[in-house]
């Protein structure tokens, strides 16, 4: 098991409010639509805090920080 | 070796069988014939570990692609071995429901099933319940299909939980394709699953329709069984409509199985062949696919909604002549960015087939100039 996190967005709740990539535009861009594009890779160490901070204020919590899947 | 529509309409009395009945779906190495192509093992083992008498058996009929026939043709011709692959999953898995998924507009499948059905004296045929899927594109994915027989909206939900962690009745779920179940009934009965595939035959050949492949069959020995091509094609649909255009010249060698066309980054999908005869316009026919895979997402997730819009639309603007210019670049970086940013697998899907069309049609699309589409069908 890994405690790696990775930043993982709710596609459904979603709505392209764009604060996410505000906060980390290391990791999360907007595509033309105004959706976030979210670096597919662990989110490095010095932008954990950033990363909390857009998983807690996106207004409808579509964004999650999740450990390294386990597939069945 | 028995074929699928070549097997007898119907058996004595189901043999008995437990959990080792598994190892043989693992030992036939039967794979999902829904579109997916997912071990069938795997996905039983998963719901039998979590079953505890509460599985529920989801018989996915939907069939919601445009071109595809072949589960509404094994729903008709051979009800009892769908049956028998769904009483056998309901036995293995010890479920407690089982659920007939029919396209609502598949009258004859869902009939021929039904009269199956009254037939059966098996204590599973107690457990049956028969559901209407709406006739959309999307409604035959598993997640919209559980969505849709707990809730009412055939709409995919995101992922966890997965259908075997929860699905209908939030119980462990199976939900597997009427192809696969008629396999599975014949591997039950046979103790061998038959090595084929159905495959559509769609555009210009002779016969379209459904036909039975041997195992290493190749799209060229499909279309001569289907009496050759109406005309020298442009390209070969390999997949169906999240599938790929393909030169002909390669499709023809292509044999018509999950691993190898996966092996040349394609797929069989759901098992469309589709020709695209010499003179219609690639440009004209990708867009017209594109319209209508952005009009069946189901609105949900902002990538496909407003992606697959702007993909199609560029499509159009392309085909009918009032592109700014830009469009095709437009493309290029969209059908990197859109994949893998839905709840589902829709606009994955719609990006692949375009992703095959730039590139098969890489001069078509550069030097498109617009005409009359009524004369490019």
């Amino acid at each position: 098991m890994s405690d790696q996190l990775k930043l993982v967005v709710d596609r459904i709740k979603c709505d392209g409010r764009g604060l996410c990539a505000e906060l980390l535009p290391e990791l999360i861009r907007l595509d033309d639509w105004g959706y976030p594009i979210v670096d597919s890779g662990n989110v490095p160490k010095h932008l954990l805090p950033l990363a909390q901070r857009a998983v807690e204020d996106c207004p409808v919590l579509a964004v999650t920080l999740r450990r390294a899947e386990v597939k069945r | 070796m028995t074929r699928l529509l070549d097997a007898p309409e119907r058996f004595g009395p189901l043999p008995q069988m437990g959990g080792g009945f598994i190892d043989a779906i693992e030992q036939s190495r039967l794979v999902g014939r829904g579109g997916a192509g997912f071990p069938v093992a795997t996905k039983w083992r998963a719901v039998a570990k979590r079953s505890g008498g509460r599985a529920v058996v989801v018989v996915n009929g939907a069939e919601g692609e445009p071109r595809s026939q072949k589960d509404r043709l094994v729903m008709t011709w051979r009800p009892h071995l769908v049956l028998d692959g769904a009483f056998i999953a309901a036995r293995v898995l010890h479920a407690r429901r089982v659920i007939l998924y029919i396209g609502e507009r598949h009258e004859k499948a869902r009939s021929a099933m039904l009269r199956a059905l009254g037939e059966r004296t098996e204590p599973e045929g107690a457990l049956v319940t028969v559901a209407a899927a709406p006739a959309r594109y999307v409604a035959g994915a598993e997640s919209a299909a559980i969505h849709f027989l707990n809730d009412g909206v055939a709409t995919p939900t995101t992922a966890p939980p997965l259908p075997f962690e929860q699905g209908v009745d939030r119980a462990p779920t199976l939900v597997q394709n009427v192809e696969t179940l008629a396999q599975i009934g014949l591997l039950a009965r046979l103790g061998q699953a038959p090595a084929t595939t159905l495959v559509t035959l769609a555009g210009a050949v002779m016969r379209t329709g459904v036909l039975e492949a041997d195992r290493g069959t190749t799209v060229a020995d499909a279309v001569r069984g289907a009496g050759g091509p109406t005309e020298s094609p442009r390209a070969v649909l390999v997949g169906g409509y999240f599938g790929s255009w393909v030169e002909p010249e390669v499709a023809w060698q292509l044999p018509l199985d999950h691993e190898t066309l996966r092996r040349h980054g394609l797929g069989l999908g759901c098992g469309v062949i589709g020709l695209l005869p010499a003179r219609a316009c690639p440009v004209c026919e990708t867009a017209g696919i594109m319209r209508y895979l952005a009009a069946e997402s189901s609105a949900q997730c902002g990538p496909c909604f407003f992606g697959l819009r702007a993909l199609a639309d560029a499509c159009s603007r392309i085909s009918d002549g009032s592109s700014d210019g830009n469009d095709l670049s437009r493309l290029r970086r969209w059908v990197d960015e859109v994949p893998g940013r839905g709840a589902c697998r829709h606009p994955d899907g719609a990006v692949l087939f375009l992703s095959s069309a730039l590139r098969v049609f890489d001069r078509e699309f550069a030097n498109h100039r617009a005409h009359d589409m009524r004369r490019t069908a």
